[in-house]
């Protein structure tokens, strides 16, 4: 088998076709996804529930700010999805619809309102962000937290002149609105003023002199101790309050998913390619008889056409996944199940090539139809979608018979954890075991009639 | 007289290969029906026949690459070479690549001894490192020949080894062939080409619808064959064995 194996080897190097499209594909296909995803980011998809009443006006210390603004400008950083209820927004995060949910809460103004008032509370928004993707996740927290700092500034702003025109009346007097009634304030300035009059005005040895004198000196560290307070107000720069919910998800970033369906992808297709090819070029080469007439056995060559096409295979997604590297960081500590993965293809590959291949010389039209059925079952698999998303089909159990399932399942879950079910690698590894069985018995009972066939 | 439908073996202390009553059936048909033969060292031996006769599937039989439903093989002196119709070699391989990878695979003690000794025996050691593929049909036949040679057999069986070749590769071929047979090499071919087999083999082993109908040499076949009016009894080969064929009842 190792000279086989070596001879195959020798002329793939020397067919320029294929190895042009070996070498070729990997870079293609790393160089296409490493661009597609590198590219800038789109705005996230975010859900949008506004439970504050409609035209309910915003007022701040007397200056009103626009909301329907606020969120058209949010709405031009982030897509924003309508929703309708928390509920709605929940389920579009959990099912990756969004990326996340930004909740205005009913008080929302009503609290804002309050900042400026003498009776402050916090007001609260609600933020829920799937973090089963931590890129596309924190994209959303800093858009979220971006456009919250910038409403924190004008909000705390305003809330900061009306408590600076607060303290103004406090220290230089003035007139102060209060339950609808004016007041009117004497300033703490002119207090020391008034005082220092009257202290000029007594007998140098009154005995209120000392006390005055007390009263004198509190107002004038209070006005110079006011008087920078408007700075410290300046400072107070976040009202609003996020109350973050991370909500637990199963759907991948673009990211892993689209490296996931490369990787697969180009492992079926070189395996297939070259396990197919190389038996073709033994028959075209008229070589079959003569390398089963005792040099070989006849499991054993196809044998060796299966390790071919899984050794370059796996080489070709490897440096495939190694050009991807350059874009996108890869843990490759998370590849090891690839090894039981790629044992259990082989095997698989070999038990249904035994089965179906004696049949196409007997059916040559099954060649079209094998084709066909395997483009059908490509999309009947777990390939570009995993097992858990059959979970809320209910269909979970039954995909697990589906011999590739916990084999794609091993490989998808280098990408996605989540997606290694036992269960499914045990219906695997059974069920491939069944194929090999019934492949060997098909072709040992078949082979002496292909042979006169072919 | 004609000859017995089955050639009884004859033995012979210099006898390479017997086969007695084999047998083939693949599903309904009769593919062979009991032929035997036998032939000695160095001996040229041409099985001829119309189409679905029965030659490629004797030569089969003989190689090992079927096994008859009864019958035996009897190969007292060691190995079979098989040579395929069609050169069975890796044409993106050189010359000398295709003669060490089967050297390797028939596990012969020196592989590069044996592939030297095939370069010069083909006259082909000066394109050892040309490809198969740029090789004209009768050398890459000669590489053919020579993997059959690799594990030096008693016996070599050729299918139709000069199908496809122009009329020099056809004579640069046969000389190689003769000289092999000169060399002790027991030669079993099938073709289609009468003339062929009246020119270059020593004997022949006619066969139609599976059935062993003549073993012997050519002058036998010869007496053996009806005689057309005006015609000399050593005349025309091919009209002779379309007239046995004929009398035969195929």
């Amino acid at each position: 088998m190792r000279w086989l194996l070596l001879k195959d080897l020798q002329i793939m190097r020397r067919s320029p076709l294929v190895t042009g499209l070996l070498v070729a594909y990997p870079i293609v296909i790393a160089v296409l996804i490493g661009f597609a995803l590198s590219r800038g980011p789109e705005p996230p998809r975010v859900a949008f529930l506004n439970e504050v009443p409609p035209d309910t006006p915003l007022e701040v210390g007397g200056e009103s700010l626009d909301l329907a603004g606020a969120k058209s400008e949010l709405c031009d950083r982030i897509e924003c999805v309508p929703v309708s209820s928390e509920e709605e927004a929940r389920q579009k995060v959990e099912s990756g619809d969004v990326l996340g949910a930004l909740i205005l809460p009913a008080d929302l103004v009503d609290k804002l309102q309050s900042l400026a008032g003498l009776t402050p509370e916090s007001p609260t928004v609600k933020v829920l962000v799937n973090e089963e993707d931590p890129v596309k996740a924190g994209l959303v927290d800093d858009r979220i937290n971006s456009l919250l700092a910038e409403a924190n500034l004008r909000i705390s702003q305003e809330v900061s002149n009306v408590s600076t025109s607060y303290l103004q009346i406090l220290l230089n007097g003035g007139d102060f609105s209060f339950l609808g009634q004016g007041i009117q304030v004497l300033g703490l300035k002119r207090s020391e003023q008034i005082l220092r009059g009257i202290r000029g005005q007594l007998p140098a040895d009154s005995p209120d002199l000392d006390e005055l004198d007390s009263v004198i000196r509190f107002s004038h560290l209070a006005a110079e101790n006011l008087g920078a307070a408007g700075d410290l107000l300046s400072s107070v720069s976040q009202p609003i309050k996020i109350d973050k919910e991370v909500v637990s998800g199963d759907t991948p970033s673009l990211d892993t998913f689209a490296i996931a369906v490369a990787a697969t992808i180009t492992l079926m297709f070189v395996t297939v390619l070259l396990v197919a090819g190389s038996l073709a070029l033994e028959r075209e080469e008229n070589a079959f008889a003569r390398l089963t007439r005792g040099l070989v056995s006849k499991s054993a060559l196809l044998g060796e056409k299966v390790l071919l096409g899984v050794v370059v295979a796996v080489v070709v997604t490897l440096l495939m996944l190694a050009g991807l590297g350059l874009f996108v960081d890869l843990d490759w500590g998370r590849f090891a199940l690839w090894i039981p993965a790629i044992i259990l293809q082989a095997a698989l590959t070999f038990g249904l090539g035994l089965i179906i291949a004696p049949l196409v010389v007997f059916f040559r039209d099954l060649e079209r139809a094998v084709k066909l059925i395997l483009r059908l079952l490509f999309y009947a698999s777990p390939i570009i979608y995993g097992l858990t998303d059959l979970k809320k089909l209910h269909l979970e159990f039954w995909g697990a018979f589906n011999p590739l399932t916990g084999i794609i399942g091993m490989y998808r879950s280098a990408f996605f954890p989540q997606d290694l079910n036992w269960f499914a690698v045990a219906v695997s590894a059974g069920m491939t075991a069944l194929i090999v069985v019934a492949g060997v018995l098909v072709f040992r009972r078949t082979i002496r009639t292909v042979l006169k066939e072919i | 007289m004609d000859a017995p439908s089955t050639a009884s073996p004859t033995q012979n202390a210099d006898e390479a290969i017997e086969a007695t009553g084999l047998t083939k059936r693949f599903g309904d048909r009769l593919a062979l029906r009991e032929v035997g033969f036998a032939a000695t060292a160095g001996e040229l031996l041409a099985v001829i026949g119309p189409n679905g006769a029965g030659k490629t599937t004797l030569l089969s039989l003989l190689a090992g690459i079927r096994t008859p439903d009864a019958g035996t093989i009897h190969l007292p002196r060691g190995e079979v070479g098989f040579v395929p119709q069609q050169a069975a070699l890796y044409r993106r391989l050189t010359v000398a690549e295709n003669l060490r990878l089967f050297a390797r695979l028939e596990e012969v003690d020196d592989v590069e001894a044996s592939v030297e000794r095939m370069l010069v025996q083909t006259d082909l050691a000066d394109r050892r490192d040309d490809q198969a593929g740029t090789l004209s049909g009768g050398n890459q036949q000669r590489i053919n020949i020579a993997i059959g040679l690799l594990s030096d057999p008693a016996v070599l069986l050729l299918d139709e080894p000069s199908t496809g070749l122009d009329p020099r590769q056809r004579s640069r071929l046969w000389e190689f062939v003769l000289g092999l047979a000169g060399r002790g090499t027991t030669v079993i071919f099938s073709t289609h080409n009468i003339a062929e087999a009246e020119r270059y083999a020593e004997r022949i082993l006619v066969l139609a619808d599976g059935q062993g109908l003549f073993d012997g040499s050519i002058e036998a076949f010869h007496a053996a064959a009806p005689t057309a009016a005006g015609e000399a009894a050593a005349g025309d080969f091919e009209s002779a064995f379309v007239r046995f064929l004929a009398e035969h009842g195929h």
